[in-house]
């Protein structure tokens, strides 16, 4: 799977950059350890950003593209932030046939992100998924779990308005 | 008065002992002897078992000669798929001078629907860490690093507790026994590749680069993690160490095969009434795995095949079923032992889709480094595709095994070398399977769903129109109290409505 590197902000906290920087301390002596120092920055940030790799790179002294192609390498490693809002397309056959497809176009486009990626003020994140077992309602898609059956195209914009409109 | 009686049950509802029934009788724990008997976060329960002794042995009575003649003359092989001589192995990296060395513990477990090395580390990890200990005497090792796949949390916790529990009686670090002997070990956790399974690649991960393997030679031996000579073998492998060091070669060689000796755990599952881990004398015949350890084939289904070695391995058809299970006599039959997965299908299964499933695999976890594995088990996997889709030609069938072995031949790694292995196998021993698909157009399984109808038998409809509201995408439809009918173009075959209906009036043909 290809992966992107994520476009949004950054929002690391000074906490958080103590945290790795307490980890980077520990391992810097021994850079084969660089995957677990990446492993403990996923733990503390939730994924690897551009400036969370640069600090692994600088503090561990490896080049930032050796950082950035061990991220790449792992499937464990996420270099795009899940949202406030993580919206979930079913793509399996019977969503599909029954036009799934659109209506992820269509979220895609009224978010102003593609598939894997996260909006810019983190609130929306939109992936595919396969079957969830929901085939009768089909087309199918979730928010954070909540479950949206039989949506067309032009149902999108009035279900995300309730989660853009939401209290933070 | 008798026992019975007392407890009010009759004597044929006799509470059968663990050992007598037919999951257990057949089967001899070794590798597994520990596991679920001690708590595995308690040092002092596993010495009560003998923990250690082995260790202390090695150390105080035995030269690394003498353990490695030991381990050589028990006949064990790796349990990580290649099957290689153990003893061998580490007299290889013995054999080399260097001013470090390494022991390596494989814990990266990649087959999906294998986890004997899970239950290994979580059930007895001092065994593992016992093993490594002997392997550095013997190999002239000071240093040991477990690469555990992060999917195991439970097993690099325990792992880790007992390498601090190791330390604190001066089983590990320096001086243990009060001899000049100086281990260390490290825990190194995967991040989702199942390439780094595969050694080499394994050793690049340690070293904290992306997990791409080497070309070989040199091999770990001569140079191997931090190009250091490097023994590395996999856990059910050390798993087997300490008992065999502990009893004595004849313990181990006097159980299993001519030339495949000891117990093997397989990890059993898929259409088989048990499913679970069994560890049995290697040349333990298919057929009493399945039929008496695994309790036949449920839902009065017919055995069809086994798939041994998951995406590396190959397929046991019915009539194979007598062969036993060990590395040579599986080889014969174009299937490995592998790192022991063993999923059995019935007759609903299509070898075909599962060779196509196998592929998929491979394909995603290629890690692209060489051609013939990246782009070529990509080319095949679009042929079975087209096969699966009724669009395949019996060139297509010519292309694809012409294809399986230049992908073979010319891999880099082992990945890419036994890729090929679940078509292969399948085309050899389900040649007739593939040609259905090909010329008549037809999945004899009902599972390759652009070749498989959903039909309504209207002898059967009673017209309730149940189905025809279960159906996902409107494809069902009739008037009520008469036979109802599907229109094909619209049908996805989600099988929803065979389920639904309860007259048994629709079925996939
Ligand atoms: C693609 C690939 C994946 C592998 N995965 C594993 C694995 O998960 N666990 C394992 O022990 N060996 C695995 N192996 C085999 C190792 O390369 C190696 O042969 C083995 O660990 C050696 O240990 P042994 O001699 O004790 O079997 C894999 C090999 C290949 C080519
Ligand atoms: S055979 Fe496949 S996995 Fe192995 S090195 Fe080549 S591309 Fe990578
Ligand atoms: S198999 Fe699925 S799609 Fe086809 S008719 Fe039955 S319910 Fe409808
Ligand atoms: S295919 Fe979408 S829920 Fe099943």
């Amino acid at each position: 799977m290809q992966k992107k590197i994520s476009k949004i902000p950054f929002k690391g906290t000074p906490e958080q950059e103590a945290q790795l920087k307490a980890v980077i301390a520990e391992c810097k002596d021994d850079k084969s350890r660089l995957m677990h120092v990446m492993q403990k920055a996923q733990d503390i940030y939730g994924y690897l950003p551009y400036e969370v790799q640069v600090m692994i790179a600088e503090g561990m002294d490896v080049p930032l593209e050796k950082v950035y192609g061990v991220s790449t390498f792992y499937a464990q490693f996420a270099l795009s932030p899940k949202g406030k809002y993580n919206v979930s397309v079913c793509l399996g056959t019977a969503c599909y046939v029954k036009g799934s497809q659109d209506v992820l176009e269509r979220i895609c486009s009224e978010l102003g992100i593609n598939e894997g990626e996260c909006s810019a003020d983190g609130k929306f994140s939109i992936e595919a998924c396969r079957c969830i077992g929901a085939c009768g309602l089909a087309p199918v898609f979730t928010v954070n779990g909540e479950v949206y059956g039989k949506v067309t195209p032009d149902d999108v914009p009035g279900i995300l308005a309730k989660y853009k409109n939401a209290e933070d | 008065m008798s026992l019975d009686n007392v407890c009010g049950c009759s004597a044929a509802e006799e509470i059968i002992p663990l050992n007598k029934t037919n999951f257990y009788k057949k089967q001899r724990r070794v590798a597994l002897r520990n596991c679920g008997v001690i708590d595995p976060e308690n040092i002092d329960e596993y010495i009560a078992v003998d923990g250690y002794r082995a260790l202390a042995k090695s150390l105080t009575e035995l030269t690394p000669q003498d353990v490695i003649k030991i381990v050589s003359d028990s006949g064990l092989r790796g349990r990580g798929g290649g099957g290689f001589p153990t003893g061998r192995k580490w007299s290889f990296t013995a054999a080399n001078q260097a001013d470090q060395k390494y022991v390596v513990c494989n814990a990266d477990e990649g087959d999906p629907g294998a986890f004997m090395d899970r239950s290994v580390l979580e059930g007895d990890p001092h065994c593992i860490v016992e093993a490594m200990a002997i392997c550095g005497y013997a190999t002239g090792a000071s240093e040991g690093y477990v690469y555990v796949r992060a999917e195991y949390p439970i097993a690099v916790k325990r792992l880790e507790k007992a390498i601090e529990d190791a330390k604190a009686y001066g089983l590990l670090g320096d001086n243990i026994f009060g001899t000049d002997f100086c281990f260390n070990l490290h825990v190194r956790l995967g991040a989702g590749a199942f390439v780094c399974g595969e050694e080499t690649a394994l050793m690049t991960s340690i070293e904290g680069n992306r997990g791409e393997p080497r070309p070989r030679p040199p091999y770990p031996a001569v140079s191997g993690l931090f190009a250091k000579p490097t023994t590395e073998n996999n856990v059910e492998t050390f798993a087997n160490i300490p008992q065999i060091v502990l009893n004595g070669p004849e313990f181990f060689n006097t159980i299993g095969t001519e030339t495949s000796k000891g117990t093997k755990v397989f990890a059993l599952g898929g259409k088989i009434t048990n499913t679970g881990l069994v560890e049995i004398p290697m040349g333990t015949t298919l057929r009493e795995i399945v039929e008496d350890i695994g309790g036949g084939i449920p839902n009065g289904r017919k055995f069809k095949a086994a798939q041994t070695g998951g995406p590396s391995g190959g397929c046991i058809p019915e009539a194979h079923l007598d062969t036993p299970m060990d590395y040579d006599s599986l080889l014969k039959i174009g299937a490995m032992v592998g790192s022991g997965g063993l999923i059995i299908m019935d007759d609903t299964s299509c070898m075909v889709d599962i060779a196509k499933f196998f592929l998929k695999f491979t394909v995603d976890e290629s890690c692209g480094k060489c051609t013939p594995c990246r782009v070529g088990t990509r080319r095949l996997l679009e042929i079975l595709e087209k096969i699966t889709d009724g669009k395949g030609t019996m060139e297509d069938l010519d292309t694809m095994e012409a294809l399986c072995y230049y992908i073979k031949d010319n891999s880099l790694c082992g990945l890419g070398q036994t890729a090929p292995n679940p078509v292969l196998s399948s085309y050899r021993h389900f040649k007739e399977e593939y040609i259905a698909h090909v010329r008549d157009k037809k999945c004899p399984a009902g599972v390759c769903k652009n070749l498989v109808q959903i039909t309504i038998d209207p002898d059967k409809c009673k017209g309730c129109s149940l189905c025809s509201r279960k159906c996902p995408v409107g494809a069902i439809s009739g008037e009520i109290k008469k036979p109802f009918v599907i229109d094909q173009s619209k049908c996805i075959k989600c099988g929803v409505c065979i389920d639904t209906c309860k007259f048994g009036a629709i079925s996939r043909k």
